[in-house]
């Protein structure tokens, strides 16, 4: 495995004779349970970020007793550092919307919503205009199912499938209990796949050559191949499809600015890895999972400043309904200015990084959950930074 | 919930619960105390203050036990190394935001957070103050009901569900993300301003001081101590069977005259009972009906709205002048029984006791907050004065009683005073939901045909109950000349309590889906009983518990109908004259305004 070196890989934006609506024609004709199987075996995993196995969730929610059931596309693409569904909305958005259609067709669902990030706004002319087309085609086609939009309007927090659910009811976007899962009780509690913009047009293509040519690249844990939004210190910022499995240090080879010290792998709410341990590190589920953003900090960057920016962000991102990131967030923040002002000694970092493990631990949803991911990983790596 | 029985373990102990049982109610089965902040059983669960986190074998994090349902062969941990760690730092936080100001706080004592604090021993301060920093400081005074300290409110929220799913009135509500999230009201404007209906539901879940009820102690003790001013207090029927509950006593403990016997030695210079006007209200509410009816079936006057709707919950009038202000006719024009004594103790009880209006402060002691709005309404002031002076609630009598130094189970019976202090049981039962209902079907009946209601024992069981909107009717059978008209007449009833209970029942009501005579409505859940004054906690078995002792209290009295009121018949006689009479128009009844939502 360590062996692989970096690939570039070209599926998603790729054009050649890229006609989804075929692909779609194609798939209908398949089995349900067929195309479900396909998704499981490609080895397709979430590409938000969290990583559970699509074909599972469309499983679920395809073995699921209910008349109606619904796809959401969430493209309420939040995490700071990634810009990679902005992309692939405004360039390939026919093979999110066929992605979505396939789905519709495999579980059994008549609507499909597509969760339009509010700063997105600006893309929802073109989007609503491919869309038109491309619902008549499904119809066409004679699948009873139509794809609409709704916009968000602009809180990080939207992008929890949950908390989505509840901004598309009209309700304030907070978290839900779980259980129940979106693949029971989702959107207007249904039963709904809700998939990420990124995996729903991984879709499209494992349909097109099939699941095999999908699996046979990345490794076992993290099949295939994803689109990485690359920013920070680097010569080439931008948006790059990569085949999974490589290790930082490959991907700083081909990134950097000769001068990195840190890559923060998983935007704000993922993991900083310093120099010393890139050549350990796999970028994927076996080592650290990402939904797309890779922040590259050369060395005139101060570490304390990029946690203190991702803390603001997570204060005030935070919805402020549970008490762990609500709380937590606002004194992992005032806690390392105090620090860093010596108004509290070293030492209180140790606390932090307890209040760090109870906020993953005891938090409502993953936002709260992973504001330990940065913390943890940059106090341990950078603490002369945090501290002086 | 589910036959399906689930089995699991909890801390090693094998239970089984059926399918649907969250983790916390099963681990009550096993006796495991699980502590809680944002849950409360009158409530939809909520699952954010975290705090009843336990540990779930196999899964990374812990788990909200409030939110979770079991599962087949679960096993959980309440009280393993990383529960206690985790729980304990919630609490710490939950307190760095907390003014934990806890010595001058109303809710000193009766803290859920203050008792979870000294359970997990957390002294020192770990966290950096978050409440010096910020800028949610000042207390809103605006509502003589209810007041609203944003500075010892953790988030749990339970005001908000209180609000919207059992009163329907989302006066409080969240804003705000993040840091700057807060409960709050409609473009953040003051409690008097907003929809809220005083009803104080919210005050009796909230599980700190954020939201307490404006207190008056100190002004009743002032008025007390003044040599010059001659006090009385009026009792509200549901406050005898609540008020033990804060001085140590189980719930259902009936203290009727211990508290006749407090209130006289913390120095009031009468002792009166708003059974007195319970009754009263029975009298004029039952020939305002009669009155209605008449109108209605004999005169064809189109002018008179039916059904007719009680009045003496001042949350409901609130509610309904904001929620269906085009249905305010149906609203009986009398006053509530607290107001009624208001008006006489200015007007009657000074004449009959020689003293001038302006020398008496009259104080009433409640088991609602609402009551202390409707005491400032500017209609109620009929006596020339102020009609009642102060309201007080259960709680704020029972810290009266502790600040005495009064050994309040030691205390001997007392009898009221007179005048004014004469009730029935009919009065009493005002207390609980369907107790007007009750003691106006007991007056009007016999009213119109001379004999007793046709059920045993004067008991109408088809009103009683918790039921959230409860349909009864009654035949008439057997009418006097006079009331020849209803003869035959099946007058049907409904009951609501609970404003969401009551909003379903006006709908109906509004959109001509409903054919009643009349209908008794109560801001709160289980009537006045559960009211937003009363001792907290409250909730369902409480309530179910006050309700039995109400009823204890009514059937033991030897009189049970309001018209055998004897202070009451020679009030009609020396003063009113007749029910709707001149008099009582100018002093017992009122009228409403139209409120918008926002």
């Amino acid at each position: 495995m360590k062996d692989k070196k970096l690939k570039k890989v070209d599926l998603i934006f790729e054009c050649n004779d890229c006609k989804p609506v075929e692909v779609l024609e194609k798939t209908l004709k398949r089995d349900q349970d067929e195309i479900i199987l396909d998704i499981i075996d490609s080895g397709l995993k979430g590409r938000g970020g969290a990583g559970f196995p699509t074909g599972l969730k469309w499983k679920f929610t395809k073995n699921e007793d209910s008349a109606i059931k619904y796809v959401i596309c969430n493209a309420d693409e939040g995490e700071p550092g990634t810009f990679k569904d902005r992309e692939i909305l405004s360039r390939v958005p026919e093979k999110i919307f066929v992605g979505m259609a396939i789905c519709g067709y495999a579980i059994g669902a008549k609507e499909g919503f597509l969760y339009l990030r509010g700063e997105y706004n600006f893309l929802l002319k073109d989007l609503n205009a491919t869309l038109d087309k491309f619902n008549a085609q499904v119809k066409d086609l004679g699948l009873d199912f139509t794809i609409s939009i709704k916009s968000g309007s602009g809180a990080y927090i939207c992008g929890e499938e949950s908390a989505l659910f509840e901004s598309m009811e009209g309700k304030r976007g907070e978290p839900r209990n779980k259980p129940p899962y979106p693949t029971v009780a989702g959107y207007n509690s249904k039963p709904t796949v809700i998939n990420n913009v990124e995996t729903l047009a991984y879709v499209t293509m494992i349909c097109r050559l099939g699941a095999q040519q999908f699996k046979d690249m990345g490794t076992n844990d993290s099949r295939g191949s994803k689109v990485f939004s690359v920013s920070g210190d680097t010569p080439i910022a931008g948006i790059y499809e990569l085949e999974l499995g490589m290790t930082v240090q490959e991907f700083v080879n081909e990134f950097g600015d000769g001068d990195t010290k840190a890559v923060q792998v998983g935007g704000a709410s993922g993991s900083c890895v310093p120099r010393k341990n890139f050549a350990d590190t796999i970028i994927g589920f076996e080592g650290i999972p990402t939904g797309g953003s890779m922040m590259i900090f050369n060395s005139s960057r101060s570490m304390y400043n990029v946690l203190h920016d991702y803390l603001e962000f997570f204060a005030e991102e935070s919805c402020g309904q549970c008490s762990p990131c609500r709380i937590g967030c606002q004194q992992l923040l005032k806690g390392i200015e105090a620090v860093k002002r010596k108004e509290r000694n070293p030492q209180y970092l140790e606390d932090l990084k307890k209040l760090a493990a109870t906020m993953k631990l005891a938090s409502k949803c993953g936002l709260g959950q992973s504001v330990a991911n940065p913390f943890t990983s940059i106090v341990d790596n950078f603490k002369e930074e945090i501290i002086y | 919930m589910s036959e399906y029985l689930v089995n699991l373990k909890i801390n090693d102990l094998s239970v089984s619960v059926p399918e649907g049982t969250t983790i916390l109610d099963a681990a009550k089965k096993l006796n495991f105390r699980i502590p809680t902040l944002c849950h409360h059983p009158d409530l939809t669960v909520a699952g954010n203050c975290r705090v009843c986190v336990v540990e779930q074998k196999g899964s990374r994090a812990l788990v909200a036990s409030c939110a979770t349902p079991v599962s087949e062969g679960m096993e959980i941990f309440t009280n393993s190394r990383k529960v206690r760690d985790a729980r304990k730092n919630v609490i710490e936080l939950l307190l760095s935001e907390h003014n934990a100001d806890c010595t001058k706080c109303f809710k000193n004592g009766n803290c859920e957070l203050q008792d979870l604090a000294s359970e997990y021993r957390v002294g020192d301060h770990v966290f950096i103050d978050l409440v010096k920093t910020s800028a949610r400081h000042e207390i809103d005074i605006s509502s003589p009901a209810i007041q609203k300290d944003d500075s010892k409110c953790i988030r749990c929220q339970r005001c908000v569900r209180t609000c919207h799913e059992i009163q329907h009135v989302s006066a409080l509500a969240v804003v705000n993300k993040g840091e700057h999230q807060a409960i709050s009201t409609f473009l953040n404007k003051p409690m008097n301003d907003v929809v809220c209906t005083n009803c104080g539901q919210c005050i009796n879940r909230c599980p700190t001081g954020a939201l307490a009820e404006r207190s008056y102690l100190d002004q009743v003790w002032d008025m007390i101590n003044d040599e010059t001013k001659h006090v009385i207090v009026q009792t509200a029927p549901a406050v005898r069977v609540a008020l033990a509950e804060p001085l140590g006593f189980d719930p259902g403990n009936r203290v009727t005259h211990k508290m006749v016997s407090a209130l006289k030695h913390i120095g009031f210079d009468s002792v009166l009972d708003t059974d007195f006007t319970a009754d009263l209200t029975i009298m004029e509410e039952g020939t305002e009906l009669l009155t209605r009816l008449k109108k209605a079936l004999v005169d064809g006057d189109k002018s008179v709205k039916l059904p007719m709707t009680t009045s003496c919950s001042p949350g409901w009038v609130k509610f309904i002048e904001h929620t269906y202000p085009s249905l305010l006719d149906n609203v009986s024009t009398c006053k509530s029984p607290q107001q009624m004594f208001g008006a006489l103790a200015k007007t009657y009880y000074a004449q009959k006791k020689g003293l001038k209006a302006q020398d008496i402060v009259s104080v009433s002691i409640m088991p609602c907050t609402a009551k202390k709005y409707e005491a400032d309404r500017p209609e109620m002031r009929d006596s020339g004065y102020k009609d009642v002076d102060y309201v007080l609630t259960t709680r704020e009598l029972a810290m009266m009683i502790k600040q005495a130094g009064i050994d309040f189970e030691s205390l001997p019976d007392m009898e009221y005073d007179r005048i004014m202090g004469d009730s029935t049981g009919a009065a009493v039962i005002f207390g609980a939901t369907g107790g007007v209902m009750e003691a106006a079907l007991r007056t009007a009946y016999e009213i119109v045909t001379g004999s007793e209601v046709p059920f045993k024992n004067l008991d109408i069981l088809p009103v009683r109950g918790f039921e959230g909107v409860r349909e009864a009717s009654v035949t008439i059978d057997g009418c006097t000349p006079e009331w020849s008209f209803l003869e035959g007449v099946e007058l049907k009833c409904a009951i609501a309590h609970g404003l969401e209970n009551a909003y379903q029942l006006m709908k109906a009501v509004y959109e001509g889906k409903a054919n009643y005579h009349f209908i008794e409505i109560m801001a709160c859940p289980g009537g006045c009983l559960g009211g937003g004054g009363q001792p907290i906690p409250t909730n369902e078995e409480i309530r179910s518990k006050r309700a039995q002792a109400i009823y204890a209290e009514d059937s033991g009295l030897p009189l049970r109908k309001s018209h055998d009121n004897p202070e009451v018949q020679q009030l009609y006689k020396e003063f009113l004259g007749a029910p709707l009479g001149h008099k009582s128009h100018t002093l017992l009844h009122t009228h409403y305004k139209g409120r918008k939502r926002y």
